[in-house]
């Protein structure tokens, strides 16, 4: 405890502020009334905290023993805070059509802006710390916070969803914690006791002396505890549920950042056994879940009958892929597994902000309630079409680059690989263009209410994967670049 | 050199908490079943104090008393009053029966001893007994979580695998943020017994209303 609040207090810099702004916001949040005040503070909250994190870029903080940031890490910190920012921007008006509605009262809404911040805060910590049990306290954190927030609307199904989660979730970081110590069992030896045992900094320049026969133990508890968390199969089950129970800007969280955070503790660990020898390499294991979740993932899609839940499994489908391209490392597919979680990140946020306006406009989720979007409603009709064109990976966007990197380096190397891989990825395409027809044309069905809310998060988000798709600004190549040959 | 006795003690209590989590397998009583629960934190409690003593880190005194103020009284109390409440005391539903369930048992405790046994031979001697309980208790809890379909002791399954995590974190000499993570745990389990409550009022009457489970019990008219 004492270490915490000395570490954070001694030297305020740009790592504090990251984790400082969020949780003074959520404090702050807690105590104001009134969605616009509080739904415009967060949006400020998140503002603030998106452009301490871009100077990360520019000057870097010096490296402490429970926070630091290296050239992965701050990847992930610029892209968790920038969807941060868009979807804070998205809720304001999403939640200002719930209280309308009545879906929810201004006291959930006051608890629903805390809990967005302190939802940040757990999951900035994550990205930044340099202690591998601060790392697991954070993401239990950043669990803790979305099971509240799945099961804000109270529903059977909603309250059912968030059980889900949370049992699922909480065995998933049991079994992360038990890895966790047995690294630092395996550490303990070499470095000696106490807490340099348990920085990460630390571990992976002396990984090399650790015993390997518990590094292997070690790390297939930490790939299923983790790996549960970011939804790979078989251990999903609670990543459908979640998203389609939870409010949308929720869901646009879940699937943009929550499911990278918990990719990214997966991809410390696999640093650390790479860096060992005589351990197990870790790219098979990853490989094989990578892909069983993109097949199962691919079929689940056709029967789905929930928009939200079939952008759910779709998640469940690239996290596979993302998990697959980091299991096969070396520079190019690295390289691809960075550039497609990005795009991930921001085509499947943006997906859900359509999805958000379209639940709201047409007062239901049932794909067969839904027709004709581009006739009835143009702007959101045409932006779902070109969101689900970008997931499913039509070019020019920038999804279609990353799988294609993808493909042709696995082919190079793997050709049996790379054939599963493209079967996969052939199938949702199928299942995702087939849903989007019915859905975005034909004669409009249902509720033709004009949709109020904004929609320059949306394009926003589309705009940066159009360009991504084609042209990637050199300096973002070059970075990515080298951070896939860190990741090794 | 350290008295063999002292390996002895530490080594008695962290069998006893994998013989308490045999017991929870096979308790068809939802007040028996706390009760056990019961125990099974109060034996983590003393585990942890005796770590606590001969590793000479009083910080881990914190942890055992948590787990003896929060897992031992205060969660098994408030889960009684909640079983009680909602009057589900009378069985706890199984999926398999009792007798595979402890042979399966057995198998899991077996092939976490062979694992841990090998995996650590280099590891320090009191460290290692540790982990190996520590992972029986662990799939022990796993196990009783997939075979049971009520929330209760679903919840019961869960919160003996974190105990058997807190053992194995006492285990691991010197272990930084053991205590951290032991408060991170507690709430977690407070939240786990506040969502129970919801939850089970939820399924069984349809609603989160109190007033209307006082209702349907005929307490108001």
């Amino acid at each position: 405890m004492t270490l915490l609040e000395t570490n954070f207090l001694a030297d305020f810099d740009a790592t504090s502020a990251i984790l400082l702004i969020p949780l003074f916001s959520a404090l702050v949040l807690a105590l104001l009334p009134g969605y616009r005040l509080t739904s415009v503070l967060n949006v400020l909250a998140s503002l603030l905290t998106l452009l301490v994190a871009l100077s990360l870029f520019v000057a870097r903080p010096e490296q402490g023993r429970l926070l630091f940031v290296d050239d992965l890490n701050v990847v992930f910190i610029a892209l968790n805070t920038l969807v941060g920012f868009t979807t804070s921007l998205f809720s304001a008006s999403y939640i200002a059509h719930e209280l309308e509605t009545g879906r929810l009262t201004p006291t959930y809404v006051r608890f629903y802006h805390a809990m967005y911040q302190a939802m940040m805060f757990g999951m900035n910590l994550a990205l930044l710390a340099n202690n591998i049990g601060l790392l697991w306290v954070a993401v239990e954190l950043a669990t803790l916070t979305t099971v509240l927030m799945v099961g804000i609307y109270r529903t059977h199904e909603a309250l059912e969803a968030a059980w889900k989660y949370f049992i699922l979730g909480s065995v998933g970081i049991a079994l992360a914690l038990f890895g966790t110590i047995l690294v630092y069992v395996a550490s303990q030896p070499v470095i000696g006791e106490g807490l340099d045992a348990m920085t990460w900094t630390i571990l992976i320049e002396r990984a090399a002396a650790f015993d390997p026969a518990l590094l292997n133990v070690a790390f297939v508890f930490l790939l299923l505890g983790y790996g549960t968390k970011v939804g790979l199969a078989p251990v999903h089950a609670w990543l459908p549920d979640a998203h389609a129970e939870g409010p949308t800007p929720i869901s646009a969280v879940l699937s943009g950042l929550l499911l990278n955070v918990a990719l990214y503790a997966v991809l410390r660990f696999k640093m650390l056994m790479t860096a060992n020898e005589a351990a197990l390499a870790p790219g098979p294991l990853m490989v094989t879940m990578g892909l069983t979740s993109l097949i199962f993932a691919a079929f689940m899609l056709y029967r789905r009958r929930d928009i939200k839940r079939m952008f759910a499994y779709s998640s469940i489908e690239h996290m596979g892929i993302i998990t697959f391209a980091f299991g096969m490392g070396g520079p190019l597919a690295n390289f691809a597994g960075l550039l497609h979680m990005t795009m991930h990140s921001l085509t499947k946020s943006a997906i859900f902000f359509a999805v958000g306006n379209i639940a709201q406009a047409k007062g239901t989720q049932k794909i067969a309630d839904i027709r004709g979007l581009t006739e009835s409603h143009p702007v959101l009709g045409w932006g779902l079409v070109i969101g689900v064109a970008a997931i499913a990976g039509l070019p020019p966007l920038g999804i279609f680059m990353s799988e294609f990197l993808l493909v042709s380096s696995t082919f190079a190397r793997e050709p049996l690989l790379a054939v599963l891989l493209v079967l996969g990825l052939l199938i949702g395409f199928g299942a995702l263009l087939l849903r989007l027809s019915g859905l975005a044309f034909g004669a409009p069905q249902g509720s033709l209410a004009p949709v109020k809310a904004s929609y320059v998060p949306m394009f926003a988000h589309l705009l940066l994967v159009l360009g991504a798709g084609i042209y990637l600004p050199p300096p973002l190549v070059a970075w990515f670049q080298h951070v896939a040959r860190l990741l090794g | 050199m350290i008295h063999p006795l002292v390996y002895d003690i530490a080594h008695l209590l962290a069998g006893g908490m994998v013989l308490v989590s045999f017991m929870l397998l096979y308790q068809d009583r939802m007040h028996g079943l706390l009760n056990v629960f019961a125990f099974h934190a109060f034996i983590l409690s003393l585990s942890v104090a005796w770590e606590a003593l001969i590793q000479h880190a009083p910080h881990l005194f914190i942890t055992a008393g948590i787990a003896l103020v929060v897992k031992a009284i205060i969660i098994p109390v408030a889960l009684h009053r909640i079983v009680r409440r909602l009057n589900i005391h009378r069985s706890v539903e199984t999926v398999v029966g009792i007798g595979p369930t402890m042979l399966a048992g057995m198998g899991l405790v077996a092939l976490s001893t062979a694992l841990m046994l090998r995996v650590t031979a280099e590891a320090d001697p009191l460290a290692r007994q540790d982990l190996a309980f520590a992972l029986s208790v662990v799939l022990l809890g796993l196990l009783m979580m997939v075979s049971r379909r009520n929330a209760v002791s679903q919840v019961v399954g869960l919160m003996s695998i974190e105990n058997g995590l807190i053992l194995a974190a006492t285990g691991a000499k010197g272990m930084p943020l053991v205590v951290e993570i032991s408060v991170a745990f507690s709430v977690l389990v407070a939240f786990i017994v506040i969502g129970i409550f919801l939850f089970r009022i939820r399924e069984r009457f349809d609603t989160v209303d109190v007033q209307a489970l006082d209702r349907f019990r005929g307490e108001r008219q």
